[in-house]
């Protein structure tokens, strides 16, 4: 009976714990992002230059390349039961809706928290292993100004950017489908598309991805700053984060659909 | 940093820490001399190194008093902390070298952060610091082109950029050769002759400490044995530091009967 009280009294105590840390982080990120500049203390903009086009730029063909895939599989999950009911013309609609809503922003979190989330961590984890935060400390430079907010910057202005080639090149895969198999044109799915999507649809799916932006990268920097234990430690860091991250990213996803489902 | 002060730069009061529920420090009560170069010696684990992470705040005590020019640093703001940083130095084990950074770089980047100096002059100070370590040439070096000892000469350039009053060394020939060693201890030994500055040096090589030391410490199990002149330490009588320094190693466990009862003990 002690035993398992125990074990419930450490973890909750481990999840609590976790929960302040990723608390005093998101802090002193936001302290060092918006209340900083106002004292003189400038944001680092040469470093999260670098990190928008080493996590942005540099992911768009992978981004591109998967929500191609998604767009194709939803045109044909979509046409094998619309054609049931003689609607295949829908077929547009739904993949567009379900791009921008939805898919463009979660499966573009989801790689990005694989690609960028997990860099992240790895590269902080190294450098708290190999000292390189301490001697920051030392010379009395802020780690969560010099290494964090360029990050989160980044996160925050090139997820909305690349959730909108996700959306895009998941549309040009559903009609792809649709001109080979459905014997539509270009252009009728461009107008089936205009006449399906509204803006609110876009907009939501860039709010929610800029939320995923921000777990990515707090997650990634907490998993990284918190590492111990050498080489195995930045391993399991890296790990985690991805696991973390993609949880907390769905989490948020069914948070703000719910939202917008009820306040729309 | 105020310079009106009397007493030592450095004072630990009674300073406790913990990691978790192990004891590292025992109630440490320590004076570093302005301007002298003290040497802090021990075994591996006797939380030496945790001293030097405390007097530069990478860790906050369980509790006690660390006082840098009289002014307690433990309870002061991040912000003001950080101005004592500038005129401290410290040189980590593994060198702590920025990997994706050029060897110019890295000495630079604290005059970079923290002055308002013309690039120009940046350049050349940092020529001057490298060149003081013996690494000319380097500027362009990738840290890990480098060499350990080579490491540990640019991490000490980075270290001695703003101009410190106050450099720590923690462990500076760990992992080096003794003739590369032997290299960083002399150039300890001139900086210490060059600048009016006060050094601490973590180590646990006996001939490095007898070389550079003004005054050696000898810690063990978290507590401090001795202090005093390298002579005194070479005279001390002190059981702990005989054995230490004439590298007896641990004892067999003196009572088989205590031994019997740590084995089957929970």
């Amino acid at each position: 009976m002690t035993a398992v009280l125990a074990f419930i009294g450490r973890n909750t105590l481990g999840f609590l714990r976790y929960v302040s840390g990723l608390y005093d982080l998101s802090a002193k990120a936001t302290y060092w992002t918006f209340v900083a500049p106002f004292k003189g203390r400038h944001v680092k903009w040469g470093n999260t230059i670098h990190q928008m086009v080493v996590a942005g730029v540099d992911s768009i063909p992978i981004v591109a390349l998967i929500s191609l895939f998604i767009g194709i599989v939803l045109g044909l999950q979509g046409a094998y039961q619309l054609a049931k009911f003689g609607a295949t013309y829908f077929v547009t609609a739904l993949v567009g809706v379900s791009m921008t809503r939805e898919l463009g922003p979660l499966m573009t979190a989801i790689i990005i928290a694989g690609r960028s989330g997990s860099a992240f961590a790895a590269e902080l984890g190294t450098m708290r292993v190999s000292e390189e935060i301490d001697a920051l400390e030392a010379m009395g430079l802020d780690s969560v100004r010099y290494l964090m907010v360029p990050k989160d910057l980044a996160m925050l202005v090139m997820m909305p950017c690349l959730t909108v080639i996700s959306d895009l090149s998941g549309i040009l895969g559903g009609a792809a489908f649709e001109m080979a198999q459905l014997d539509k044109t270009f252009s009728m799915c461009v107008w089936a598309t205009r006449d399906a999507l509204v803006m609110r649809d876009i907009t939501t799916g860039l709010i929610k991805s800029m939320v995923f932006g921000l777990i990515i990268t707090k997650i990634g920097c907490y998993e990284g700053f918190s590492v111990k234990g050498g080489a195995e430690g930045v391993g399991k860091a890296t790990t985690s984060s991805v696991v973390i991250s993609i949880f907390l990213i769905i989490l948020a996803d069914v948070v703000f659909t719910t939202i917008f489902y009820f306040t729309g | 940093m105020a310079n009106d002060f009397t007493g030592p730069m450095i004072r630990v009061e009674d300073l406790v820490t913990h990691y978790g529920e192990r004891l590292i420090l025992n109630h440490v009560n320590l004076d570093f001399p302005t301007g002298e170069t003290m040497v802090i010696l021990g075994g591996s684990g006797t939380g030496k190194s945790t001293l030097l992470r405390h007097i530069m705040r990478l860790e906050q005590p369980s509790s006690g008093r660390i006082l840098i020019k009289n002014q307690d640093i433990c309870p002061m703001t991040e912000e003001r902390f950080n101005q004592f940083r500038r005129k401290m130095g410290m040189l980590f084990q593994s060198a702590a070298l920025f990997n994706s950074m050029t060897i110019e770089e890295n000495v630079a980047l604290p005059l970079r952060e923290l002055t308002q100096l013309e690039d120009s002059t940046i350049r050349i100070m940092t020529r001057i610091k490298l060149d003081l370590v013996g690494l000319s040439g380097f500027e362009n070096y990738m840290p890990s082109q480098l060499s350990g000892g080579m490491k540990k000469r640019a991490g000490l350039a980075r270290a001695l950029a703003m101009d410190p009053e106050i450099l720590l060394f923690d462990e500076p020939s760990a992992g080096l050769d003794p003739i590369t060693a032997a290299g960083i201890d002399s150039l300890i030994l001139k900086l210490k002759l060059a600048f009016l500055m006060t050094i601490v040096v973590v180590t646990h090589e006996l001939p490095s400490a007898f070389m550079i030391a003004d005054r050696i410490t000898v810690m063990d199990h978290g507590e401090v044995l001795v202090t005093g002149t390298p002579e005194e330490i070479r005279n001390s009588q002190h059981p702990r530091v005989l054995q230490f320094m004439n590298r007896i190693p641990e004892g067999e466990q003196a009572d088989q009967q205590e031994y019997l009862r740590s084995l089957t003990q929970n």
